[in-house]
């Protein structure tokens, strides 16, 4: 590997990063691009072996740890393994989805305020969610919860609210601006059906359904994680490929067609990405709030670059919702589902951005 | 110091053919700007499309560069119908800097140009040394090369212009189609941009064709004048046998008078009254 600042001593660097060329391989790095990412996964794996650990039989870090890579005894094995595992990898694959996710979003409608939870995608899949157990009626909340029926009905929500958001959008290509509008008002339509369905439903349904649409990690298990984990083996690397074309995307449509993208193609490919993203991650723990909004931002501001990165991002939400995840069994004096907390720190950040941006307009 | 890379000049005009709209109707939905025009732009030449708001001239440039597809007719680059050529091989050959171009927020002005290699790179080869050196000159020749480090949202208007213009030369294209690339800017930086692409013209052999208002300006740094009206061509020639009084009348409904310019010689209008 060979890191070159400059091939001409007597100019200054040409690009904001470190030229970086292994074999045929070139690219140009900021090291907040790196260091961000390492540091944050780091953070990840410390805060993920914590919540691994808490509970009503504690296991110290240095425990989970070596459990962790196959040094750990029986019944820690089973402690961690199986019962708090599933919680804390489903929490992180659907943080990873949702940065991500987030990141494509506001990267691609040139938008901040662009995000699965005001584009109506998570409120599709909480539409189908409460339908699910609103009109299958009477069932107890574990019994559904513990099923993969509610999953499911959320999964296909969320691809309905993304199929109508793309159509609705779609006017020989996307505007960016247009996918925030039409995304509001799907989200009021999705907001009013869930309304309807919780005014007609059984008290307890109504109940079970409102844990659902917080967003919850509660009696997650491997079943939770393994179709997720098969989504984002799929969905991740080819976001991370699609990168690139981003960032010929971010100049407007005349740019980047002028750079030879293929516009219509890399459009479709970029919002299809994201809602399927949100729709697996929405599936295994129901809407986590605002996590897909804010994380992009802040990994934006912590590499300082000029969009959102997308790795970056991905790790910044796993933090997140595993971090709140493990406040809020621990800290908080009653266990809440994590999406409360979520929804707390990310509705200020919201209209912090709101205020900001009008200040910048009114300059 | 000059570094011999693929932005170097290409060949004198030839007379060849480039860049060619044949019988091309232009619409926006149902309504039609521009219909059955043909135009040739021949290998280094440098062309100025003139005309009166809203006479589609806008509209034509974008369809040469493929931003818009004729309802009827074609557009040929290099012979070859460009709406069937993959956008990749079309960037590589042509380049365009749109009217108000977007700059994302925070981004330096050297990552600006380097956006230019673009359609020369691919996922695993993002920043080849070609691409270094070709960037680094287009910023030196654009004199842009000490404000690389600056975010393209702090520069003045001027400037910003300049680095698009940058980041189009990095894109190492023989054609270039520039739309009102002076709009917003004062006199002073208006014969900057247009000194730096009458220099791009001459001194690296590129085929440029712009859109422009300023009829004194286009006179000056043209070769060629195309003038339209209504979405029709109306004239074309040199800016000697395009800016006459008659058609200053017909065209944009201004009487005026048309004397040599003082500094170049090429033709001025003074305008005396609006026609009608």
């Amino acid at each position: 590997m060979s890191v070159t600042a400059s091939p001409r001593p007597d100019q200054r660097p040409v690009r904001s990063g470190r030229t970086v060329r292994i074999g045929p391989g070139s690219a140009s790095l900021r090291w907040r691009d790196v260091a961000v990412p390492v540091v944050t996964l780091a953070a990840l794996v410390l805060v993920s072996a914590v919540s691994m650990g808490r509970g009503d039989f504690p296991i110290g870090v240095g425990d989970v740890l070596r459990t962790l890579v196959g040094l750990g005894d029986g019944p820690q094995e089973f402690i961690v393994l199986e019962l708090r595992a599933p919680r804390v990898v489903v929490g992180v694959l659907v943080g990873l989805a949702l940065g991500v996710a987030g990141a494509l979003f506001q990267t691609f409608a040139r938008n901040p305020l662009a995000s699965p939870d005001t584009l109506g995608l998570t409120t599709g899949a909480s539409a189908g969610a409460v339908a699910a157990i609103v009109l299958t009626g009477g069932t107890s909340p574990g019994a559904v919860l513990g099923g993969l029926g509610i999953p499911a009905a959320a999964l296909v929500g969320a691809l309905l609210a993304g199929l109508l958001l793309f159509l609705l959008t779609w006017r020989a290509g996307i505007d960016g601006f247009r996918l925030v509008l039409v995304g509001i008002a799907l989200w009021s339509v999705g907001n009013a059906l869930i309304d309807w369905l919780l005014t007609n439903a059984e008290i307890y349904d109504a109940a079970s359904a409102y844990v659902w649409i917080t967003g919850s990690l509660n009696a997650r298990t491997w079943d939770h994680a393994v179709p997720l984990a098969t989504a984002l083996a799929v969905l991740l690397p080819l976001s991370l490929a699609a990168s690139r074309t981003l960032g010929a995307l971010q100049f407007g449509d005349n740019t980047a067609r002028g750079l030879g993208v293929r516009l219509a193609g890399a459009q479709t490919a970029v919002v299809l990405l994201a809602v399927g993203l949100v729709a697996f991650a929405v599936s295994g723990a129901g809407p986590i709030a605002f996590v897909a909004l804010i994380v992009p931002q802040i990994a934006v501001r912590l590499t300082g670059g000029s969009r959102p990165p997308l790795l970056a991002s991905g790790l910044m939400g796993a933090l997140l919702v595993v971090g709140s995840d493990l406040v809020t069994r621990t800290v908080l004096p009653e266990a809440l589902p994590v999406g409360i907390l979520t929804a707390a720190i990310g509705a200020p950040y919201l209209l912090w951005l709101l205020v900001r941006g009008r200040r910048r307009s009114t300059l | 110091m000059t570094i011999e890379t693929d932005l170097a000049p290409t060949a004198a005009p030839t007379g060849r053919v480039r860049l060619a709209a044949e019988h091309v109707r232009l619409a926006y939905d149902e309504r039609v700007v521009v219909d059955d025009l043909d135009l040739e732009l021949t290998e280094g030449s440098f062309t100025a499309i003139v005309g009166p708001n809203g006479c589609g001239k806008s509209t034509l440039l974008r369809a040469l560069g493929r931003l818009l597809r004729p309802s009827a007719g074609q557009v040929l680059l290099d012979g070859r119908a460009i709406a069937r050529t993959p956008t990749r091989e079309v960037a590589q050959v042509l380049g365009l800097l749109p009217q108000t171009p977007i700059a994302p927020e925070g981004l330096t002005v050297g990552d600006l140009v380097a956006r230019g290699r673009h359609p020369h790179q691919s996922w695993l080869r993002q920043w080849s040394r070609d691409d270094e050196a070709v960037v680094a000159e287009a910023l030196s020749w654009t004199d842009m090369a000490d404000l690389a480090d600056r975010p393209v949202d702090a520069l003045s208007g001027g400037q910003r212009q300049r680095a698009w213009i940058s980041m189009a030369l990095a894109q190492g294209t023989d054609l270039l189609l520039l739309d009102e690339p002076t709009t917003y800017l004062d006199l002073s930086h208006q014969i900057d941009v247009l000194e730096l692409v009458g220099r791009l013209h001459a001194e690296r052999g590129r085929t440029v064709v712009v859109v422009l208002h300023d009829l004194n300006l286009a006179a000056r740094y043209a070769q060629r004048l195309v003038a339209m009206k209504d979405g029709a061509l109306v004239a074309s020639g040199s800016p000697h046998e395009v800016l006459t009084e008659q058609l200053l009348a017909d065209v944009f409904d201004l009487e005026a008078r048309v004397v040599p310019d003082p500094v170049t010689g090429t033709p001025m209008v003074v305008p005396v009254r609006r026609l009608r």
